[in-house]
C-alpha cells in the first residue's frame, strides 16, 4: 500500500489526481446517461448532471487544505495571494461577461467555465507574486 | 522591517539554505525575510532569535 506523502504539496497532488480521475469518471457517466435518446430523467438526472461538479468543488477544497497544511508561512502567504488574485480575476471576468451577455454582445458561456478561468487565474496570481514579491511561489 | 539576518548569517558562514534548514523553512522564506519583502510571524521571529541567541529586537529593527 502506498504511504501518505509527507509534504503538504505531495498530499495535494494525490488529492488532485484522485479528484481529476473522479471527474473524468463522473463526466463519462453523465454524458453516457444524459446525452442520448431515452436519457435518464427526474431526480437521478439531476444527481448525474451534478456529479462532475463535485470533484471540481473538491479541487477548491484541496487548495484550501494545501493552504491549511503548508508549514512554510511565506510560501503560504504567496499561495493565499495567488488564490485571491485568481478569485478576483475569475469573478471580474464573469461579471463583465455576464453584462456583455445580457446585452447580446457576447455568446452564452456555461457557468462551469468560470472554474476553468479561476484555475487560469492561479497563473495570473503566480505572475502577480513574481512581479510584486519577486517570487511566484511555485505552481499548484 | 529592517533586520540583521544577513549579517548574523554571514558571521556564522551559513548559506541561506543552511539557515532555512535550521529554521525549518524554505530558502525562499529566508531570502524574503533578509531582503525585507516579508516580515516573519512572531513564532518564527522567536525561532530566529533563539537560533542566533539574541533578543528579537537585536535582530529586527524598526524602520
Amino acid at each position: 500500500m502506498l504511504s501518505k506523502p509527507k509534504t503538504a504539496h505531495g498530499r495535494y497532488l494525490v488529492r488532485l489526481f484522485g479528484l481529476m480521475s473522479l471527474y473524468l469518471s463522473l463526466l463519462f457517466i453523465a454524458v453516457r446517461f444524459l446525452e442520448r435518446p431515452n436519457a435518464v430523467t427526474g431526480p437521478l438526472a439531476y444527481i448525474l448532471a451534478f456529479g462532475p461538479a463535485v470533484p471540481v468543488i473538491g479541487i477548491f477544497w484541496a487548495v484550501a487544505r494545501l493552504i491549511i497544511e503548508m508549514k512554510d508561512e511565506y510560501q503560504r502567504l504567496l499561495l493565499v495571494r495567488q488564490t485571491l488574485v485568481a478569485t478576483g480575476f475569475a469573478l471580474s471576468l464573469a461579471t463583465g461577461w455576464g453584462f456583455l451577455e445580457q446585452f447580446s454582445l457576447a455568446p452564452h458561456i456555461p457557468a462551469y467555465y468560470w472554474a476553468v478561468v479561476w484555475f487560469a487565474g492561479l497563473g495570473v496570481g503566480a505572475a502577480f507574486n513574481r512581479f510584486t514579491m519577486g517570487d511566484s511561489g511555485g505552481c499548484i | 522591517m529592517k533586520n540583521r539576518l544577513k549579517v548574523l548569517r554571514a558571521e556564522r558562514d551559513w548559506s541561506q539554505q543552511d539557515l532555512a534548514e535550521r529554521l525549518g523553512v524554505s530558502r525562499q522564506s529566508v531570502n524574503a525575510i533578509e531582503t525585507g519583502k516579508y516580515d516573519p510571524s512572531l513564532p518564527l521571529a522567536f525561532r530566529i532569535a533563539d537560533l542566533f541567541e539574541q533578543p528579537i529586537e537585536a535582530i529586527f529593527l524598526r524602520d
